[in-house]
């Protein structure tokens, strides 16, 4: 039984250590500059490259069965990314001391010797060792006109557009409740106008500058002779990255390795997400997490809370506690489902463009009468409840159920007097058709793990409250505290390392969840971060303050770990981004994790540690 | 174990041992335990020296039923002000849940029925329009088990003041400082009023939980076998401070600790299968006991 126990427990702690191992090995290894080799073979092509993967050939007849799969790249000159070939056909081996690889903007790496450089088309280095030490020197300042022409055209235009977009909206709000020609529709309609006539003058100076920047970077190009000994001439500023990676020492290909894993972290993707970073995607993660944590962390407490200090034991909760329990079993695509079929189309929709069939106002006005009838009831008959002597059993009984009932038919009279207002238009009409909240978003992609999320909390919870011993609730009512007192002073932080461990395991559910997000807002490429910094000077004051654009779609490491690893057309290269993005999240969640669990370890040291006896 | 209470109340083992039999007249025991096991009516026989007392709690006709089950009746006692009485008795008789009345305690068991009267210095426990919150905030509790809170010693100990809502820190300081003294844990604790206060020894934790107890300056202090879990020496300062809390505080104490009980209280009270058997003067108890069964769980006989 040892034997068996303890097999069971190496094998798990064996598969758990192979693959974090994997993931770490393949993650960690990705960005290092591996050497370019050039192979000419028996029917005479000649293939410069890296060595991707070596492998047993079993269709092959030859004394080397080996083959090789080098990445020739130059996919715009060859159409390929990746060739194959048998090593027995392989005649000569080299490492040719001035190949250089070329990582670009698109289309690809490119590998090859550099010929010449050129300036305004006209050649001003002849030789490898010369063109490099020109392109050194030119290419920082072309990337960074390159940059700032990016920024030009996202930044400064993307906000002149959405003021274009936010007057017209205005104008169409207007049109919405006034008619064509009254003075609010002309009012907005002027407005659009000056807008507009400053955003086009501002334009204009924009892409002068854009076009200045772009004159400028065409002037620089560089000659790279492939091994097949075609020429191909590209522009400067289309390349991100170069190296002869032959000539590099340690150090060199160091520098190479963080240059690399900085660009991963801190910038965006390039090439349908297979090169460059995944900054969008962290922080979509990281900001999707802390969302849904602000919103499960306080529902889950109170709700266990109430079960476990409030309701009175019987069927009622203990089904609650059984539909919780099976909550946290239902499969998270179901969440999906239904994040998408009531937040995003009904809620999100509601919040767009208000009801889509109002009440008429009379009997509107009837829902609400009742619901203050209804509230006074509840009120009331809570307030006879606490005042009635114990004794009187009966009527205590009878209104045990009756309070509840009273307060669940105020809250859903609350709820259908707000949902079908007639005097609510939504808050985005304007937008309308294009969805604003009726879509999925940053929002309900939080509200649909949270509530996915919300068993474990709720469990873990409920188990810290009941380890709370009952000599310390005892010590407390002897002391004449309230109920309300003994839970907020001494149950809640007593329990507070188990609630902890409630948080982090949610968080850790939350960050790694997929497959619900890619039905409620996760995409493969958001346009914007969910996240900018909003200047509020001029109107607050000169504070610069993280806003949350909760409507809009963000891009989440879960989904882009699927994404490149079965979307992408170029899956081989994509291949090793899958484990580095894969340990990129490991790693997230473990700092998160750490962080909560030293959070914990200190409250427990307060709260929990046991001396005496 | 010498403490200086002996010598103002001690009676020696020895007498206890032997006296009761010799003297009890009283010769009815068997039959008459048979019938309160069956149920039927009981006086209990209260010496003369309580009436002499000036009562700050008087329990009249107190009879307490967990769920069918009655655990005690037909309760009458009057615990005199300002002196230690202690509760004894078998286990399972009913002094926890007796002393547990007091303070209304048995609220929070859903199953707990009661009938019957208290009234504390004139008072009614349980009427109709107590406060059971202010009820409790009048006495306080210190429990078998120690249960110190998640907190600080200085919190611990200011926790009653604090729950009304008191944030003076100079009452608060004064208080703490107080209490501490009046628990004997002053010298020992007061360079390290800021750290937990799990981190004590069980006997000080014991003695922590005195402090928050009377920090209050309540009215009755209820004590359920204080020092049941602590070892001698700290059983021994523990019967000290009980003896400085008389006269400043009435305490009603239960234990198991026949040496206690005679070593530390002014009255004892017996209790049998939840009804009072005897009560009086511990002198007279211990040396002079009216009823034989009385006699016979002294001397260890039965129970
Ligand atoms: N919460 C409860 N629910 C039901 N019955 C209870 C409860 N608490 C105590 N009892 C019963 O009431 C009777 C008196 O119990 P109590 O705890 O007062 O005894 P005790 O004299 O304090 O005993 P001990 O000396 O062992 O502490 C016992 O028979 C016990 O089983
Ligand atoms: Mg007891």
């Amino acid at each position: 039984m040892v034997w068996l126990t303890g097999g069971a427990l190496v094998l798990s702690v064996l598969m758990v250590a192979g693959l974090l191992l994997l993931v770490v090995t393949e993650g960690v290894s990705t960005f290092w500059p591996g050497p370019l080799v050039e192979v000419t073979l028996d029917d005479g092509r000649v293939l410069l490259g890296e060595v991707n993967r070596v492998e047993e050939d079993p269709g092959s007849t030859a004394r080397i069965t080996t083959r090789t799969m080098l990445r020739t790249g130059n996919f715009d000159v060859s159409g390929t990314h990746f060739t194959w070939f048998d090593d027995a056909a392989v005649t000569r081996t080299e490492e040719p001391e001035w190949a250089v690889l070329f990582e670009r903007n698109s289309w690809g790496r490119f590998y090859g010797i550099p010929q010449e450089l050129l300036i305004d088309g006209e050649v001003v280095a002849d030789t490898p060792a010369a063109v490099w030490r020109r392109f050194l020197q030119l290419h920082g300042p072309c990337r960074d006109r390159l940059v700032e022409r990016r920024s030009l055209e996202r930044d400064e235009m993307g906000r002149l557009n959405a003021r274009r977009e936010e007057a017209r909206l205005r104008v169409r709000a207007a049109l919405l409740d006034h008619p064509e020609g009254s003075l609010p529709v002309l009012q907005a309609r002027e407005n659009q106008q000056k807008i507009d006539d400053a955003a086009d003058e501002e334009f204009e100076g924009i892409a002068a500058r854009i076009e200045q920047l772009d004159t400028e970077n065409r002037r620089y190009a560089i000659r790279v002779l492939t091994a097949d000994g075609s020429g191909k001439v590209m522009a400067l500023d289309e390349i991100v990255r170069a190296f002869p990676a032959n000539r590099q020492g340690t150090g060199g290909k160091l520098t190479i390795y963080l240059s690399r894993a900085f660009e991963f972290i801190f910038d965006e993707p390039r090439e349908a997400n297979s090169e460059g970073g995944v900054f969008p995607a962290i922080v979509g993660t990281l900001v999707m997490t802390l969302i849904m944590c602000m919103l499960v962390v306080p529902f889950g407490i109170l709700a266990a809370l109430y079960l476990r200090e409030y309701a009175r034991a019987g069927w009622a909760v203990s089904a609650v506690r059984i539909a919780i329990n099976n909550l946290a079993g239902v499969p998270s695509i179901v969440f999906g489902v239904f994040g998408l079929g009531f937040f995003c189309y009904i809620l999100g929709a509601w919040i767009d463009g208000g009801p889509t069939s109002p009440a008429s106002a009379g009997s509107w006005f009837v829902y609400l009468g009742l619901l203050l009838a209804l509230l006074g009831a509840a009120v009331f008959a809570t307030w006879h409840r606490t005042r009635l002597p114990p004794a009187r059993r009966s009527e205590q009984n009878f209104l045990l159920w009756v309070v509840p009932a009273l307060w669940s038919g105020v809250a859903l009279l609350f709820v259908t007097v707000v949902w079908f207002s007639p005097w609510f238009n939504g808050f985005y009409r304007a937008e309308l058709p294009n969805p604003t909240f009726g879509k999925g978003g940053l929002l309900w992609a939080s509200f649909t793990l949270a509530l996915l999320t919300l068993p474990v909390v709720i469990v873990a919870t409920e188990e810290a409250l009941a380890a709370v011993p009952g000599s310390m609730r005892e010590g407390s009512y002897a002391c004449g505290a309230s109920k309300f007192q003994t839970i907020w002073r001494i149950v809640l932080p007593r329990a507070m390392p188990g609630i902890m461990t409630g948080i982090i395991l949610a968080m850790a559910r939350g960050a790694g969840e997929v497959a619900p997000l890619m039905l409620v807002g996760a995409v493969k490429l958001a346009p914007e971060l969910p996240v900018s910094a909003v200047d509020w000077s001029g109107s607050v004051g000169p504070l610069p303050t993280l806003f949350v654009h909760s409507e809009r779609s963000f891009m989440h490491l879960g989904f882009h770990i699927f994404d490149l690893g079965f979307q992408s057309q170029n899956s081989e290269a994509a291949k090793p981004m899958v484990f580095t993005t894969t340990l990129l999240l490991i790693s997230i969640v473990v700092i998160l994790n750490v962080f909560s669990i030293w959070i914990r370890g200190r409250l427990r040291k307060k709260f929990v540690a046991s001396g005496g006896f | 174990m010498g403490t200086p209470a002996m010598t103002v109340k001690a009676v020696p083992r020895e007498i206890t041992m032997q006296a009761p039999v010799a003297r009890c007249a009283d010769q009815g025991s068997i039959s008459r335990l048979a019938s309160i096991a069956a149920g039927e009516p009981f006086e209990t026989d209260t010496h003369d020296a309580i009436g002499t007392e000036d009562a700050v709690l008087e329990v009249r006709d107190f009879k307490l039923w967990y769920g069918e089950k009655q655990a005690l009746f037909d309760i009458a006692m009057n615990i005199p002000r300002g002196r230690v009485t202690a509760l004894i008795g078998p286990s399972g008789c009913g002094k926890s849940t007796l002393l547990r009345s007091v303070n209304r305690m048995n609220d929070l068991i859903d199953s707990v029925r009661i009938d019957g009267q208290m009234l504390l210095s004139g008072e009614s426990v349980y009427g109709p329009e107590v406060d059971v919150i202010e009820l409790r905030k009048r006495m306080g509790m210190v429990f078998q088990k120690s249960n110190p809170f998640p907190m600080s010693i200085f919190e611990n100990v200011v926790y009653p003041l604090r729950i009304d809502g008191i944030r003076d820190r100079s009452v608060l300081e004064e208080v703490c400082e107080r209490s501490l003294r009046g628990s004997a844990l002053w010298e020992e604790v007061k360079d390290r009023l800021k750290d937990s206060a799990l981190g004590l020894s069980g006997g000080q934790q014991q003695r922590l939980c005195i402090a928050r107890a009377i920090a209050a300056e309540p009215e009755v202090l209820l004590m359920d076998e204080p020092c049941s879990a602590l070892d001698p020496m700290a059983t021994g300062r523990i019967e000290d401070l009980i003896h400085e809390l008389r006269g400043a505080y009435t305490v009603l104490m239960v234990t198991h600790n026949m040496q206690q009980a005679s070593r530390t209280s002014d009255y004892t009270a017996f209790m049998y299968l939840g009804r009072l058997i005897e009560y009086g003067a511990t002198e007279d108890i211990f040396l002079n006991p009216h009823l034989r069964e009385t006699a016979d769980y002294i001397t260890g006989r039965f129970g």
